[in-house]
């Protein structure tokens, strides 16, 4: 194995970036800091879950130990410190995505939550039969299968857009798409199988000139890019709180105003009504209309402080420094007799999918797993996109500014072995 | 360390699986899959008089799964229905649990690796929970090991 080096190699970076100390940024990640079967932890499997910072940790447990209470409508101390901790990621969020209001954004369990919230709430009051919902051909599981039940209880039509041999949209077929039938257009920014960053503006700006809506999955994008669902023009846009370095279990799905006004509660229960008789119930404001129930609250502090973490950082930086270990990764992998990295879009983001001549994924997975090597294997919960590539799963490494391109010199090495064992 | 897993045996029969092809002349067969890695295979059993005389097998899978499945026919030819089952039993303990080896597993002892992997216990048994499938009813329904 090479020796690991953190430095970015000359020519790597695009323009001036400030230096990126990444030595230093792994010291706030403890879990990185540890031995698998006698290596050290090499963690590309960032795409599935990112690991989170001392920033995080300490803000969860701060809650549990100092500010433990039930939030809104309590009088006494903890209860207010906890709904304003609790609040303020709120509007934490509105800055990370620079919604409008901050109202806007709905606190959810994650990515497919806020998916099912459009699914189950707009999409039962706005789709009808023969109307039609249009996906793309890289979608993960999470937003194929809501619309795909929502248009089996409407009799609505499920239409894909096609993508190349790159896994790139098609953005004619996609124009083709789109007619007076078109109520919604739900893709992913970023591709959680290919790492395709989408024309996501274009498709948007096309959708909104067919009278559609849209809905934007953003979890495999806010990790590594700014976001401005403003600038975008998104109807919704939802993402996953432990994707960008926060607690599972919590998540925002951001709507503009006069939509969400406009669509009927998702779940009933506690905290979102104004008047409850046995007669009848006032559904209280956004966002609080599609809170019910007591909600995670300490995933939702923690999710603050992540999001706090990643501005630190700096989201431009995060992408300058994570783009050039993906060119570095992109040409080492590339260098293996015998891989085929599949997705190779012009436009990515931080996933290395590959296949192996003759050497299942799921061997692979095992083979680095002992060297310390964790990548995900499988087919990503994106079916669809394996069987347009004809390989029954691929081998992903996936990519955080806490890696280093030692990491990746130890991937490469690692994958030798896994030759070796194989030959 | 990975040698435990991938034992030469293993090796050599998930690069030269033994009994890979179909059987026209079948009395039963069934379909396994396993929706986490994608794991397909079609096994092929011809049973007469309650001995399994033949089995063979067809599919795509990572090199647990196919050696698995490759040394399992050479395992049963001229077991009875029941002695096949029963084999398939302890070698299901032989993957789960820290009871001692089995001797009547013979080859299939190269699987005992397995038991420290446990995300890997599905792709040794797909085969044989496919076997259990085609012995159970003439015309088995897909079988998956979710």
């Amino acid at each position: 194995m090479s020796t690991p080096s953190n430095q970015i190699p000359a020519g790597a970076t695009a323009g001036a970036t400030p230096a990126f100390d990444v030595d230093k940024i792994r010291e706030d990640f403890p879990v990185l800091k540890q031995n698998i079967h006698g290596k050290p932890l090499v963690y590309l499997d960032s795409a599935a879950t990112a690991q989170k910072p001392f920033a995080v940790i300490d803000a969860i447990r701060r809650f549990h130990e100092v500010d433990c209470a039930n939030i809104h409508r309590g009088v006494h101390e903890l209860s207010q410190r906890s709904t304003a901790a609790y609040e303020e990621t709120r509007s934490k969020a509105r800055r990370f995505l620079n919604a409008r209001n901050k109202n806007e954004l709905i606190f959810v369990r994650g990515t497919t939550e806020g998916i099912n919230l459009v699914t189950s709430s707009w999409g039962r009051k706005n789709v009808q039969e023969d109307d039609e919902i249009v996906i793309s051909a890289m979608e993960h599981h999470s937003n194929i299968v809501p619309w795909q039940m929502l248009c089996e209880e409407k009799g609505a039509k499920l239409r894909v857009i096609p993508m190349n041999d790159r896994g790139e949209l098609l953005m004619e077929e996609y124009q083709k798409l789109l007619n007076p039938r078109t109520r919604m257009v739900a893709v992913t920014h970023v591709s959680n199988a290919l790492g395709t960053i989408n024309p996501i503006k274009p498709i948007i700006d096309m959708a909104h000139a067919a009278g559609a809506l849209t809905l934007i999955d953003g979890a495999q994008a806010t990790p590594h890019m700014k976001v401005d669902v403003q600038a975008l023009d998104a109807d919704f846009y939802a993402f996953s709180g432990h994707k960008v370095f926060g607690p599972t279990g919590i998540g925002i799905l951001y709507g503009k105003t006069k939509l969400l006004n406009a669509m009927p509660p998702y779940q009933g229960g506690g905290d979102m009504i104004k008047v409850v008789t046995f007669e009848k119930t006032t559904y209280a404001d956004i966002p609080y209309k599609f809170e019910a129930g007591t909600p995670n609250i300490a995933g939702g502090i923690g999710l603050g402080a992540a999001l706090d973490y990643a501005n630190q950082l700096g989201i431009d930086r995060i992408a300058a420094y994570e783009h050039a270990l993906l060119a570095y990764g992109t040409e080492a992998l590339t260098q293996i007799p015998g891989l085929r990295l599949i997705g190779t879009a012009r436009e990515k983001a931080s996933v290395l999918s590959f296949v192996m001549e003759g050497i299942h994924p799921h061997d692979i997975g095992t083979l680095l797993d002992r060297q310390g090597i964790a990548v995900r294997t499988g087919h990503h919960c994106a079916q669809p996109v394996m069987d347009f590539f004809n390989v029954p799963a691929t081998t992903r490494a996936s990519l955080a500014f806490y890696n280093t391109f030692g990491e990746i010199d130890a991937l490469v090495a690692g994958l030798h072995k896994v030759k070796e064992v194989f030959a | 360390m990975v040698h435990d897993l991938y034992q030469e045996i293993i090796l050599d029969h998930s690069k030269r699986p033994r009994n890979c092809h179909s059987m026209p002349d079948a009395t039963r067969q069934a379909d396994g899959y396993n929706p986490l890695c994608g794991d397909k295979l079609k096994l092929f059993v011809k049973v007469e008089n309650d001995i399994v005389v033949d089995v063979s097998f067809v599919g795509s899978g990572c090199a647990i799964s196919t050696a698995s499945a490759s040394l399992m026919t050479e395992s049963l030819k001229g077991k009875t229905r029941q002695e096949a089952l029963k084999l398939l039993e302890k070698f299901h303990e032989l993957l789960t649990t820290d009871t001692a080896i089995s001797q009547d597993l013979g080859k299939l002892v190269v699987f005992c690796g397995v038991r420290d992997y446990p995300a890997r216990v599905k792709c040794a048994t797909l085969a044989w929970h496919t076997l259990k499938s085609a012995l159970s009813t003439e015309i088995a329904e897909p079988v998956t090991t979710e």
